[in-house]
């Protein structure tokens, strides 16, 4: 079975959808069955995950077939260390959104679906090393993101979801412009021969054979660096390449924005680490000082934009920004050269940033969700006010949650971001140094939150409010654990990635 | 026996228009199975044991004193056509099956198309090549002419006049290379062994091409190609954008590049930046690329949307032809295979399953008609249709893009970026159309003038379903499994016929 388990926990998604779709067991089912799917996906995934040789670098479980013979495309998949916690964290995320969908939605039998394909795209981009079926799933999660921004979004939906394919969609068209030359340069579309053929130098011997050579070589392979690059930079997103994300995260039902910031976004982050540090290192060294700017500017501009905003959703949204800004900050600073215990803890902190920004922002929208559908609206902050003595549970829940988002230590956000900047502080001190007011910012903000919405006086309309139901409460307690889990004990995620960490991080790149 | 599809269309023609006037409800039925025996022996080429590489069909002698010979061939190329000629003919069928007046006259026509345009890809011997590509504008005309809707004479006359200027370019590149050649013979095969002196080339492979580019939508002179797919019976305008474009790409191919190889090297001098014929064709199928898909960015009527598109698209056809190179050839002829099936879906679903039905293909006036909600079979293959058309990986045209995109860079670079962003625009009027069609809701106001809406006969039909199943079927396992006909086109290309083309440089 471990033969072919990345195909099945990729596909088993696509079955459940079907399933739903035939309509075999009726509408009130839907989303029964959808959740079923994606707890048995998340069981797979942990079974995986336990079977997972931590220590060893290298990818595990690969599955490989000759597909499309003239383009030397394979069906080729495997996970290692980041593979593995990207898996995980997507398959974690669904049952959570699932859960944090309305009970009621309107025409069921398509939005859960919808939402399984995108469980679909989302774990075959996170386990194909091939660039062609790679490609697939980067586009194909693309598409139930649309039509669930579109059907199920709020009232800015058609502008928002068209911006956001659109947007995506250049950024796609950039890679598949960039793949398509190195393909006809070296005839390879694998990922890690790529990687291979890249520290070995061929790359640029082979991109300068392809035209006349000069200066014009020079421009090409400078075109397919930036074409690779938009199309990471814009799914992140790399601040100036984000305008697209507050409209679509503020417009999209929240449970589709929990997977949005929570999964899709770390998959620009993983094309990063994944194929951009590994193919294209000269480029990423020689631009290193812009980028390093450009992700200290995204952290601290998109702190000081959240401060400003009062709609909690979009605050959140440029919240996510800034936190994954720390991960870019890690992956640029990368690029260069360092000593080996600063590159492996910038490394294991973007890991684990990605992994934990996912859990903790999807949290904060679940909140917001419950909130609300309290409410009757849109929360915002200077609306709202003290909650915490008609509805204490969700204020200390939800004040766990900003904390983590906040980094505190002893719950999971602390982690990462300390690790980050510890390695970063010992390569690019100025970085470090330029990107701490993003902290600060953060935690203004988040405090205020806290302050604004849950203390002070009860207004009257909100007087009334309910608490966390029971069932609200279970479902929302594994995922409460894991912020304590993680935070006390790393460990468990930090295991598994040392092979990965060790091979990456280790040296020159 | 592949012969055969060719005889069957034109007996299946001839059998519907003998049809006694009280017997005429069986012209459809009787063009559906004529349609199916011309697929079922398109099909038969696909299992000879090498399908992909070149073979004789048939040779009989024809005109002797002109050395013209009644020659039919079959080879990777012809074979992956032909398969799309029969599907698309099945489909058309399927999508017509609502035509009521003169109906046997519709079906007779539709057939005598279709056997001349199987005639035109498995004709060896240019004589008779050009003799069915001139037969299949005639069948054209009427099915417009008569059959069609807004502006149906102008379209008609714009269509049949635009392909006629070609015609004569192409008969006078022709004539040409036959004195030239020693005026033995039409022979392809031996006239792609002729080495024509590289002046001929030069003056010769520009006017061929051209001739039979217009007929592929070569800009600037598309501008029949959206008044006639709009002018166009749904079932004639999925022919014309699914198979006839295809003629002229496949005669710029077959004929222009492969006989006249040399007229492609580099003049010697350069006029502000063009050092070639390559590099102006090259420049014209990227403005056909992004002026097709920017016009149709702006269209209010649904079905001038899909008509720019198919410029847009076939700009790639004639891009990934001027490059050269074998990968970029083997993407324009998939592109060939994969326009023509989605293409003929898009046209089927606006034409067929949205304007037959609602009347109107005003894009602002479709949203009063909820779309997705009384037609959610053709609101879901629309979409489905639209993101194949958009270059979706998954379905057949990102695998012919793709490989057209990686033949380009190795020659243009730079207009390769520029058709880049024809892709962006592209998958911006793919959604706008398909957000103003289907998804928008009309703003909440009952009862004004103009926008009581009455739908006909709204189910879709089951002729329509099949057709639109086996058409985005299609699409999906090209797109999954490109390999069955890659290896097809692969033999194709390495076949003699190309031998001057390598010797040229042919990577």
């Amino acid at each position: 079975m471990s033969a072919f388990i990345l195909s099945l926990l990729t596909f088993l998604p696509v079955a459940g959808a079907l399933l739903i779709l035939t309509n075999w067991l009726g509408e009130g089912r839907a989303r029964c069955v959808a959740f079923a799917t994606s707890l048995l996906n998340l069981g797979l995934a942990l079974s995986i995950f336990s079977r997972f040789d931590g220590a060893r670098a290298g990818f595990q479980f690969v599955e490989r077939h000759e597909w499309i013979k003239p383009l030397a495309v394979n069906y080729h998949l495997g996970v290692d260390g980041l593979g593995i916690l990207m898996v995980l964290l997507s398959t974690l995320l669904v049952p959570m959104a699932l859960m944090a969908s309305p009970r009621t939605v309107d025409r069921p039998r398509l939005y859960f679906p919808l939402l399984l394909f995108l469980e679909c795209g989302l774990i075959g981009t996170f386990t194909s090393l091939n660039f062609f079926h790679w490609f697939l799933f980067w586009e194909i999660s693309l598409i139930p993101a649309f039509f669930l921004v579109r059907f199920w979004g709020g009232p800015g939906r058609t502008g928002a979801s068209l911006q956001f394919f659109i947007y995506t969609m250049v950024g796609s068209v950039g890679l598949l412009l960039a793949f398509v030359a190195l393909f006809l340069a070296v005839g390879v579309f694998d990922f890690t021969r790529l990687g291979e053929l890249a520290t070995s130098g061929t790359i640029p011997l082979a991109v300068s054979k392809m035209t006349s050579g000069g200066a014009t070589s020079t421009c090409i392979s400078w075109l397919i660096f930036a074409g690779a690059f938009l199309g990471f930079a814009v799914k992140v997103p790399l601040m100036p390449f984000h305008t697209w994300l507050p409209d679509t995260y503020s417009e999209a039902p929240p449970a589709v924005t929990m997977l949005l910031t929570g999964a899709m976004s770390k998959m620009g982050v993983y094309g990063f680490i994944r194929i951009l540090l590994p193919i294209f290192p000269a480029q990423l060294l020689t631009l290193q000082p812009w980028l390093v700017g450009l992700a200290v500017l995204t952290i601290v501009s998109s702190a000081g934009a959240a401060f400003a905003q009062r709609d909690l959703r979009r605050t959140f949204a440029y919240s996510s920004v800034n936190h994954l800004g720390y991960c870019l900050l890690g992956i640029f600073a990368l690029a260069g050269a360092g000593p080996e215990s600063a590159r492996s803890s910038a490394l294991a902190g973007v890991l684990l940033q990605m992994f934990n920004h996912g859990l903790t922002a999807a949290l904060l929208f679940w909140f917001l969700k419950l909130l609300e559908d309290r409410i009757g609206g849109r929360v915002r902050l200077d609306e709202a006010g003290g909650l915490r003595q008609i509805m204490p549970v969700f204020t200390g829940l939800m004040g766990i949650s900003l904390f983590s988002s906040l980094g505190l230590p002893g719950l999971n956000g602390f982690i990462g971001e300390f690790l980050i900047f510890k390695g970063v502080f010992a390569m690019h001190p100025w970085a470090a140094a330029l990107a701490t007011p993003g902290l600060l910012i953060t935690a203004v903000f988040l405090l205020t939150i806290l302050q604004k919405v849950f203390n002070g006086p009860v207004k009257e309309q909100h007087a009334t409010l309910p608490d966390l139901t029971v069932v609200e409460r279970i479902q929302l307690a594994p995922a409460i654990t894991l912020l304590f889990l993680i935070g006390i004990y790393p460990q468990i995620l930090m295991g598994p990635l040392s092979g990965f960490i060790q091979h990456f991080g280790g040296g020159h790149p | 026996m592949a012969a055969w599809s060719i005889y069957i269309s034109f007996i299946g023609a001839g059998l519907i228009a003998m049809l006694p006037r009280n017997r005429a409800h069986l012209a459809p039925w009787l063009a559906l199975l004529s349609a199916f025996a011309g697929f079922a022996f398109a099909l038969t080429g696909a299992f000879d044991p090498n399908p992909g590489s070149f073979h004789i069909l048939a040779r009989h002698s024809w005109i002797d004193a002109m050395g013209a010979t009644y020659l039919l061939g079959i080879d990777g190329i012809s074979l992956t056509l032909i398969l799309l000629t029969g599907l698309a003919a099945i489909c058309g069928i399927l999508f017509s099956w609502n035509i009521r007046e003169r109906a046997p006259e519709f079906f007779a026509l539709y057939l005598a198309l279709i056997g001349s345009v199987y005639g035109v890809f498995l004709s060896f011997d240019l004589l008779l090549f050009f003799v069915f590509y001139e037969l299949a504008i005639v069948p054209k005309y009427f099915l417009i002419a008569i059959y069609g809707s807004t502006r149906r004479e102008y379209g008609a006359m714009k269509l049949a006049l635009y392909s006629f200027v070609g015609s004569a370019m192409v008969l006078v590149g022709l004539l040409a290379a036959y004195a030239i050649s020693g005026g033995e013979t039409f022979d392809l095969v031996k006239l792609a062994q002729h080495p024509f002196p590289r002046e001929f080339q030069m003056w010769a492979f520009p006017l061929v091409f051209t001739g039979f580019a217009i007929l592929a939508g070569l800009w600037p002179f598309h501008t029949w190609a959206p008044t006639g797919h709009v002018a166009a019976p749904t079932g004639a305008s999925m022919l014309l954008a699914g198979v006839i474009m295809k003629l002229g790409a496949y005669g710029c191919l077959r004929v222009a590049i492969t006989l006249f190889p040399r007229g492609l090297e580099p003049w010697g001098f350069s006029v502000i930046g063009f050092g070639s014929w390559q590099d102006v064709f090259g420049f014209l199928a990227v403005m056909g690329i992004v002026s097709g898909a920017m016009v149709a960015l702006v269209q209010r009527d649904f079905k001038f949307v899909i008509g720019y598109s198919s410029v847009s698209h076939m700009g790639f056809v004639l891009l990934g032809l001027v490059t050269l190179s074998t990968i970029g050839m083997r993407g324009a002829i998939l592109q060939m295979f994969s326009h023509g099936v989605i293409a003929g879906l898009l046209f089927g679903v606006v034409g067929r399953m949205v304007y037959d039905r609602t009347h109107t293909r005003d894009l602002d006036l479709l949203s009063g008609f909820r779309l997705n909600q009384a037609l959610p079979f053709a609101c879901a293959i629309f979409c489905l249709a639209g993101f194949a058309s958009m270059g979706m990986p998954g379905f057949s045209g990102f695998v012919a893009e793709l490989q057209v995109l990686s033949g380009a860079w190795h020659s243009f670079p730079l207009l390769t970026l520029v058709s880049g962003v024809g892709i962006v625009i592209g998958v911006a009027y793919t959604l706008r159309a398909m957000q103003k069609a289907f998804f928008t809701t009309p703003p909440p106001t009952p009862v004004t003038q103009g926008t009581h809406h009455e739908m006909d006969g709204a189910p879709i039909t089951l002729p329509e379903k099949i057709g639109a199943v086996i058409l985005i079927t299609t699409s999906l396992v090209v797109g999954l499994y490109p390999g069955i006909l890659l290896r097809w086109i692969d033999e194709g290309l390495a076949s003699p016929l190309f031998d001057l083309l390598r010797q040229g440089g042919l990577s």
